[in-house]
């Protein structure tokens, strides 16, 4: 016993540290996504500078009167302001009205985030459930599997595009054919990464269960299940930012005007005069990803700290 | 054959056999085995890597079937006794599951066969105090040393009193020092729990040390080639390890291995020539 006790102590005495090395190694990774934003930034206007549209700024800063003026020496296409516009233009894109008089238009483009969400939400939801339910066939009936796994794989080759309509007319031209198009998109992802994880355990485990003469339920409920929960959550990760791009696509095929789907439409038409706008769109469409991902990722940590082996890394 | 005490008979092979596959390809794993274990005893089963040990405890544990010969598991099929769940088993590895405390690992098979919550308790409780792992109750399996989780799936399988403790290479994976540890604990637990027990091993000091009797089998194919009954007092210790008796039975379990080796190596030699002419064809 006193081997026990002396490993309890043991591992009590490295849990602080093991609480504080998470916090260090979250700060330094927001320092490492800072740090690549501002080399992108540097990267993006360094192009400009030396190949873009000639700039100047005349401005008064905090009473100082600021005039610069720059004629980059070389020309190239990919950098004038038609096709990379300057990081500061897309920034004050947000905060100038979308149209004379109204709310600026990054507060319109987070109102639009918002609905494409729950469209991609609902959709997620849909899909994922489909897609473990798939995977749980599967592992159950070699017949089902065979029968048809290859028109699962057959679904995700037809381009999105042109399934899209079909849907949109099937159903109807509002947000349930979009949620549609999204689940069309998430159940794939799920169905693959629940079957990796549903067959994922130690043979010998599934003996022990046969020893203890366990029903296929209790086999799928207290082994397949639970074995494939980590392996659940990357099929989820990928599903989430799948779902966002179902539902623009959805979005513009089917119509529904309160999304980014028909604002990316929207800025497309006016991108020669303001490129800007579409640039600001395409940074909200990234951010309701991220969030989407990020909400997986916490979710993730939530149900499975303490109960499963720690991996490190962020997907 | 030698037999020894007087428990009714809980495993009786005659005859077994085990073929895998069919036609040329077919390999004879297990022939002709005849065995008969009494209640109470501990049995190992000892031999040569391929002499078919592991499908011998995997036949009486209904993990597959025999081709050939009747097996009986307490007068029923191994598959009727499986059914009613008379196997504890213990593998190599401890196969644990990490989305479970050690406790609710312990507690597994019995929410399987739908035990009460205040049974299994009790039963988790009194069981880690016999494996010694109380203060780990509340830990998940990866926070334990190896020998700790091999503890940990020894009592997940005396958890429902099996009948029979099928242990197949339990303590192969460990040191020696974790090992020589284990067996003493494995010898207090089978003599306050009265367990009949078959073990897979191929360390003859193990299997002297823990049995009652020592099967020797030799390969290709597997068969008994002597059945040896191990006399030292019931009442083993680390002392019980230096005694004369000890290595003199140690001597006869390791000639009893050698002396079949000499023959396993020309069916060896009919292996090799057997893959060269599977390679022409």
């Amino acid at each position: 016993m006193t081997t026990a006790s002396g490993s309890v102590r043991a591992i009590a005495r490295t849990r602080p540290t093991d609480a504080a090395a998470p916090r260090r190694s979250r700060r330094r990774q927001v320092v490492g996504i800072a740090i690549v934003l501002v080399a992108l930034v540097l990267i993006w206007e360094g192009a400009k500078w030396l190949g873009g549209d000639p700039w100047r700024i005349h401005a008064q800063v905090a009473g100082v009167a600021l005039d610069y003026e720059h004629f980059p020496p070389l020309k190239w296409r990919i950098a004038d302001d038609l096709s990379l516009p300057h990081v500061w233009d897309i920034g004050r894109a947000f905060v100038d009205p979308a149209q004379r008089g109204g709310p600026p238009l990054g507060a319109v483009l987070a109102g639009q985030a918002v609905f494409t969400f729950g469209e991609a939400l609902a959709g997620f939801a849909i899909g994922g459930l489909l897609g473990l339910g798939l995977g749980v066939l599967f592992v159950n009936s070699r017949l089902a599997e065979r029968a048809l796994v290859p028109y699962v794989v057959a679904s995700q080759t037809v381009p999105i595009l042109a399934i899209a309509p079909i849907v949109v007319v099937a159903i109807k031209a509002d947000w349930v054919s979009v949620m549609a198009v999204a689940a069309y998109l998430t159940f794939f992802p799920v169905t693959i990464a629940s079957l990796r994880g549903l067959r994922a355990f130690d043979p010998r485990a599934l003996e022990l269960f046969r020893s203890y003469a366990g029903t296929r339920r209790q086999i799928l409920w207290q082994l397949r299940l639970p074995t494939s929960v980590p392996y659940l959550f990357s099929g989820l990760r990928v599903a989430a930012a799948a779902s966002i791009i179902g539902a623009i696509i959805g979005e513009q095929t089917a119509g529904v005007a309160a999304g980014l789907g028909s604002a990316i439409i929207n800025y497309n038409q006016y991108y020669v005069s303001a490129p800007e706008r579409l640039w600001a769109t395409i940074v909200m469409c990234t951010l309701v990803g991220f969030v989407f991902v990020g909400a997986i990722n916490v979710a993730e940590r939530v149900l499975t700290r303490g109960r499963y082996r720690p991996v490190p890394g962020m997907l | 054959m030698a037999e020894s005490g007087a428990g009714a008979p809980v495993v009786e092979a005659a005859g077994v056999g085990k073929v895998f596959g069919t036609g040329d390809g077919s390999v004879t794993a297990l022939d002709g085995i005849d065995l008969a274990i009494r209640a109470g005893e501990f049995v190992s089963l000892i031999g040569p890597s391929g002499c078919g040990k592991s499908t011998l405890l995997r036949l009486i544990g209904d993990l597959t079937s025999p081709t050939g010969g009747t097996l009986t598991v307490n007068g029923k099929t191994p598959s009727r006794a499986r059914l009613d769940r008379d196997y504890g088993m213990v593998f190599q590895a401890p196969v644990l599951m990490d989305w479970r405390t050690i406790a609710k690992n312990i507690e597994l098979p019995l929410e399987i066969m739908g035990y009460p919550a205040e049974d299994r308790r009790r039963r988790s409780a009194d069981l880690l105090r016999l494996v010694e792992l109380e203060a780990f109750a509340d830990r998940h399996p990866w926070e334990l040393s190896g020998g700790m989780q091999q503890r940990v799936a020894i009592a997940r399988a005396l958890s429902f009193d099996p009948k029979l403790l099928l242990m197949d290479e339990p303590f192969g994976a460990l040191d020696e020092m974790t090992r020589e540890r284990m067996n003493t604990e494995l010898m207090n637990i089978w003599r306050r729990t009265a367990t009949t027990i078959v073990f897979v091993t191929h360390s003859i000091p193990e299997a002297v040390f823990l049995s009652t009797r020592v099967v020797v089998m030799s390969a290709r194919p597997g068969r008994i080639s002597q059945v040896i009954d191990i006399d030292l007092p019931a009442d083993r210790s680390v002392e019980t390890r230096e005694s004369p008796r000890y290595f003199a039975l140690v001597t006869q379990v390791r000639e009893a291995l050698r002396q079949h080796e000499s023959g396993e190596e020309s069916s060896g030699l009919d292996g090799a020539a057997r893959i060269r002419a599977e390679g022409l064809a």
